[in-house]
């Protein structure tokens, strides 16, 4: 296998050590955001202001990595101008190009910024070739991301039939993944990723801890409780326990993680042009630890092509970072239809 | 990196902290409050962030050791805390293997609350401004002492 096919490997970034982590560890390209709700890891603390920017990105190209600046939440309604001044300060800062979900701002950004670098954010929600064609046609996209719904088969399917690059995740925390169509967020607080940037913002979650359990609650609703060395997941709505006729298990997912090294040759030879690891909301040391990993597996894709083999030591340690301390391959290998 | 210097998971004897929790756990507070301020006044943390903290208070325990901390933010300052409140704004439990690894950026604080290694209780959103403070800190370059060394 050619090194060229090799997918590149693009890394989170939700502070400047996560970035240079990210760099350092060998990702071809970091994505981050601004620190407010145009992205959709608006945490408290999170991101970056003007200054940090700055030297991410002079970090990052200096050494001939690439920078993504993640506006890809919903501009709302009145609000239109904060969105649009995103766009315009990344056009400013100079970064590689821009991952946008709001066709409203597509449009902005094709217009005002005509050499700006589009991507289509996954929130955009661009599951066939039909999507992904049009956001081409209307505003010049050159990447799509897609939602974590598709199986590799139906990946390939939009790959055969376009001509923009196609990005999937590969690596990272799962939910139901009805990416910028959920309204869980929403039916439990008000508050969603397209809104306000963030799932189940914290100031809705209380850990309540009592002897031998602890108790998850999502704006005062019981999501899960787990018992003292039971491992705990991200409080959503999407992976609690509830009673369901009487019986009380994971009623719409399990907390998991999403791994693709096991099927790393199957992406590269689909035409998949870049991977994608989630966790702007990770520390520093997450970064660095699945970022090395992933370049080590697609570093061997590379030197290896067909005798690519999954290294033990590498799961090992994304086994370890992974929520609920599990992998799936989700519905990339999914033999229904 | 390929030779660091790796902290194990380890859990004190039990007798550690039986007698940990008799000591006065005054200097506890003392030293991770200086330790606080001057990162502070070096500039390491964030302004906005750290005026998020204002007159929170903050509980951390190391329950292998007994060691307790009590402290608040105020008035740009981080202070002792000598009788800790019924309940502190934000409460921080672990071995002291975890925090160890915490602060080497060895482990991801997701990774070890997901793995039940670290609690953390009271006020979450003030619990996810700590953490990413701390996150968003650039710790100046070690000095190259051979148990640092790569």
């Amino acid at each position: 296998m050619l090194r060229d096919k090799i997918p590149q490997l693009i890394c989170p970034a939700g502070s400047l050590p996560a970035l240079k982590a990210a760099v350092d560890n060998g990702a071809d390209a970091v994505y981050f955001g601004y620190r407010n709700d145009t992205n959709a890891r608006n945490f408290a603390g999170l991101n970056f202001d003007d200054k940090a920017m700055r030297e991410g990105i002079r970090y990052a190209q200096s050494r001939h990595r690439e920078v993504l600046l993640a506006i890809n939440t919903f501009a709302q309604p009145g609000r239109d101008a904060d969105w649009q001044h995103a766009v315009d300060g990344a056009a400013e800062l100079g970064v590689d190009a821009v991952i946008l979900a709001d066709v409203g701002l597509l449009d902005y950004a094709a217009k005002r910024h005509p050499g700006l670098r589009l991507h289509l954010s996954v929130q955009g929600s661009a599951t066939s070739y039909e999507a992904v064609n049009f956001a081409q046609r209307e505003f010049g996209v050159r990447r799509a991301v897609l939602p974590r719904v598709l199986t590799l088969a139906q990946v390939e399917n939009v790959i055969r039939n376009t001509t923009v690059e196609i990005e999937v995740f590969g690596f990272g925390s799962l939910c139901v993944m009805n990416e910028g169509r959920c309204w869980l967020s929403s039916y439990a607080t008000g508050e969603s990723p397209n809104t306000v940037g963030a799932c189940s913002p914290a100031k809705y979650v209380k850990w309540e801890k009592s002897p031998g359990m602890m108790s998850t609650r999502l704006n005062g609703i019981l999501i899960d409780r787990f018992g003292d060395n039971e491992p705990a997941g991200y409080p959503t709505l999407c992976k609690g326990r509830f009673d369901v006729n009487g019986a009380t298990y994971y009623a719409l997912e399990e907390p998991t993680s999403l791994n693709v090294l096991e099927i790393l040759p199957e992406i590269a030879r689909a035409g998949v042009a870049a991977i994608k690891v989630e966790g702007r909301q990770r520390s520093p040391t997450y970064v660095a630890q699945v970022t090395r990993n992933m370049r080590a597996a697609l570093d061997a894709l590379a030197s290896e092509g067909e005798r690519y083999q999954v290294k033990q030591a590498w799961q090992a340690e994304l086994a370890k970072v992974s929520e609920g301390s599990q992998a799936t391959l989700g519905a990339y290998s999914r033999p229904w239809r | 990196m390929s030779q660091r210097f790796i902290i194990p998971k380890f859990q004190l004897p039990a007798l550690v902290a039986r007698i940990g929790v008799h000591l006065p756990q005054w200097p506890h507070a003392m030293t991770l409050t200086a330790g606080l301020n001057a990162a502070a006044r070096m500039k390491l943390l964030p302004l906005d962030s750290l005026a998020l903290l204002e007159g929170r208070s903050f509980f951390v325990e190391v329950l292998d050791t007994g060691g307790r901390a009590c402290f608040t933010y105020r008035a740009g300052m981080f202070r002792p805390l000598f009788s800790a409140p019924q309940t502190p704004d934000l409460s921080f439990r672990a071995n002291l293997s975890a925090f160890m690894q915490l602060l080497a950026r060895q482990e991801d604080p997701d990774t070890l609350f997901f793995n039940r290694e670290l609690s953390i209780e009271g006020d979450t959103e003030l619990g996810l401004i700590v953490k990413n403070m701390l996150d968003a800190v650039e710790w100046p370059q070690l000095p190259k002492l051979p148990v640092f060394s790569n």
